[in-house]
């Protein structure tokens, strides 16, 4: 019995070792890969170690590509719709989980609706609608679809649901209204709840592709991922600086993968824990 | 009844108040763009795309008498099977593994998560390097076993294949993330009692984690066949939907026909958007008919 165990501890440090070679590999590559020359790079064969630091591939990204300018335009908007999307989402979930609105299970259904229909369906006349009143390559083309969502709203009212009536009662009772029992006594004590909805929103927004490929055509005005892949179209031999390119993207998703995994999995799973 | 006849008409009115904002953008951006995406379907434009006469089903019917239609759901279904069993079956293998961190290897989860911090452009860029022909890694390790290079992303043969080895990497860490969730909610006394019935550990795993993971494993198969459904960046960054046709699943068709290379035949996109709702809608239900019956539920 104990020796069993100690066998299926080895082979399942193996198991787990060899997995991690192969899919960590690209994270490894993406970075590692960034700080090799042309020569370590595009070798046969290519080379697994760099034989020589460089930090050419980031200085070269920045010439290749408005990459400062693609960076700000993917946090301004990203943040502009998190923030958006946070504000719609704990109006609208207080509303489902404390008043009595007419039509709720109605309007409830109609929030439901948002999340099942494919964004990729009704694209078109989304596009017409800004070419129409010239809103390409603008950050309002970028954020105002997006300034609401039905994820938020699902995700605070299942949280708020579980709020502690007698809390409620009690600040009712000290004659709290609505505004002040929402922000003083409410918000704060879901904030694990809230940071989820951020962390999600943001993920979702900063790593967007087919929207803004369709509204923004000047480089100044793309986001950071249509930027990427300028890159990728014109930098085919130049491996290096793609990756370079890559590993300044993936810094703000990496440390909210990182650190906020937590909030993550809550926001993930909101639909599949019952 | 705690509340007075005019309090109550005062909180409902509050309640329509605080949806307003939401239903606002809901209204803009998607109920009324989906209305006008049957509208579209129906009508034909000019060459710069503008609506100009109403064509009644004409649309639908070369959409679905298009020789490129067949493959386009071919190509579509090849994308769903290969991508959402495979990446769910190694996530689960992955998560089954780290359920019960080993001392020094608990950093390993957050190191197999690390694929969700990647983009679609960031993961398909890294991969079409990876793939490249002449310098990538994956020829050089099949020229090392002794095959010929492959030209992975341009031949027929490869080309969805390495799509959706991409797509099957990418959404590795979210589904492990989700299945460890799962697991974790498993009722450590089932495992207890297992151990003293001698039960090993993949006898374990296969017949109390999984049976008990399976509303996880449902939810993971209904949202990562709709998200293959929607799959746009990997496509576009990867092949254009070629070579000829190979990897133009429903979405990539319909920004073929409405965008791509100045395109602007908005009405037959907007029948081919409509197919891929309806088959969305077809694919969730028979899910939900299907696989649910089969879900156990505590």
């Amino acid at each position: 019995m104990r020796s069993g165990n100690r066998v299926g501890r080895w082979v399942r440090v193996a198991a787990l070792v060899l997995l991690a070679l192969v899919v960590l590999f690209p994270v490894y590559y993406t970075v590692v890969g960034s700080v090799m020359g042309p020569g370590d790079i595009a070798s046969a064969p290519p080379s697994l170690f760099p034989h020589r630091l460089t930090f050419d591939n980031y200085r070269g990204v920045l010439h290749a590509i408005p990459l400062q300018r693609q960076y700000l335009n993917s946090i301004l908007v990203a943040l502009a719709i998190t923030v958006s999307q946070l504000v719609c989402a704990v109006l609208s979930a207080y509303a489902f989980a404390f008043l009595a609105v007419p039509l709720k299970r109605t309007f409830f259904a109609l929030f439901l609706l948002t999340l099942m229909v494919p964004w990729e369906a009704i694209i078109i006349p989304n596009f017409l609608f800004m070419a129409d009143h010239q809103l390409r390559n603008t950050y309002l083309a970028l954020i105002l679809p997006f300034l609401a969502g039905g994820f938020g709203t699902f995700l605070l009212r299942q949280s708020f649901r579980t709020f502690p009536v007698e809390l409620r009662d009690a600040a009712t009772l000290d004659g709290a209204g609505h505004g002040r029992f929402l922000w003083q006594i409410l918000l704060p004590l879901s904030r694990p709840a809230l940071a989820s909805v951020a962390i999600f929103v943001f993920l979702s927004a900063w790593n967007q592709f087919f929207w803004p490929l369709l509204v923004t055509d000047s480089p100044k005005r793309q986001t950071l991922q249509i930027g990427l892949s300028s890159l990728n179209d014109a930098e085919q031999a130049n491996p290096g600086l793609i990756l370079a390119g890559v590993s300044m993207a993936l810094i703000p998703t990496a440390l909210l993968v990182a650190f906020g995994q937590r909030f993550l999995v809550r926001g993930l799973t909101a639909g599949a824990v019952r | 009844m705690r509340l007075s006849r005019p309090g109550l008409a005062r909180e409902r009115t509050l309640g329509l108040a605080l949806l307003l904002p939401s239903l606002v953008v809901f209204g803009m951006f998607l109920f009324w763009p989906l209305v006008r995406t049957f509208q579209l379907s129906t009508t034909g434009q000019d060459l710069f795309g503008r609506a100009n006469r109403s064509v009644g089903l004409a649309n639908f019917r070369s959409v679905l008498h298009d020789p490129e239609f067949g493959r386009v759901l071919g190509v579509t279904a090849g994308y769903v099977l290969l991508t959402v069993l495979p990446s769910i079956l190694l996530a689960l293998v992955l998560a089954l593994l780290l359920q019960h961190p080993l001392a020094g290897l608990r950093i390993l989860r957050s190191a197999f998560a690390m694929p969700f911090a990647y983009s679609v452009a960031a993961a398909s860029v890294v991969f079409a390097a990876l793939f490249n022909p002449a310098i990538g890694i994956a020829n050089y390790l099949v020229t090392s076993l002794g095959f010929a290079p492959v030209n992975w992303l341009t031949s027929p043969g490869t080309a969805l294949l390495t799509i959706a080895i991409t797509t099957v990497w990418m959404s590795l860490g979210y589904n492990m993330l989700v299945l460890l969730a799962g697991i974790g909610g498993v009722d450590e006394q089932l495992y207890e009692a297992a151990r003293l019935d001698g039960a090993g550990t993949v006898r374990i795993a296969w017949s109390i984690t999984v049976p008990l993971i399976t509303p996880t494993l449902f939810f993971l198969i209904v949202v990562d066949t709709i998200t293959a459904l929607q799959s746009f960046g990997q496509i576009h960054l990867l092949t254009r939907g070629g070579p000829t046709g190979h990897t133009t699943t429903l979405v990539y068709w319909i920004y073929h026909t409405a965008f791509a290379d100045g395109a602007t035949d908005y009405g037959t996109g907007s029948a081919q958007a409509i197919v891929l709702l309806a088959v969305v809608v077809a694919v969730t239900a028979i899910q939900f008919g299907v696989l649910e019956r089969k879900v156990f539920y505590r």
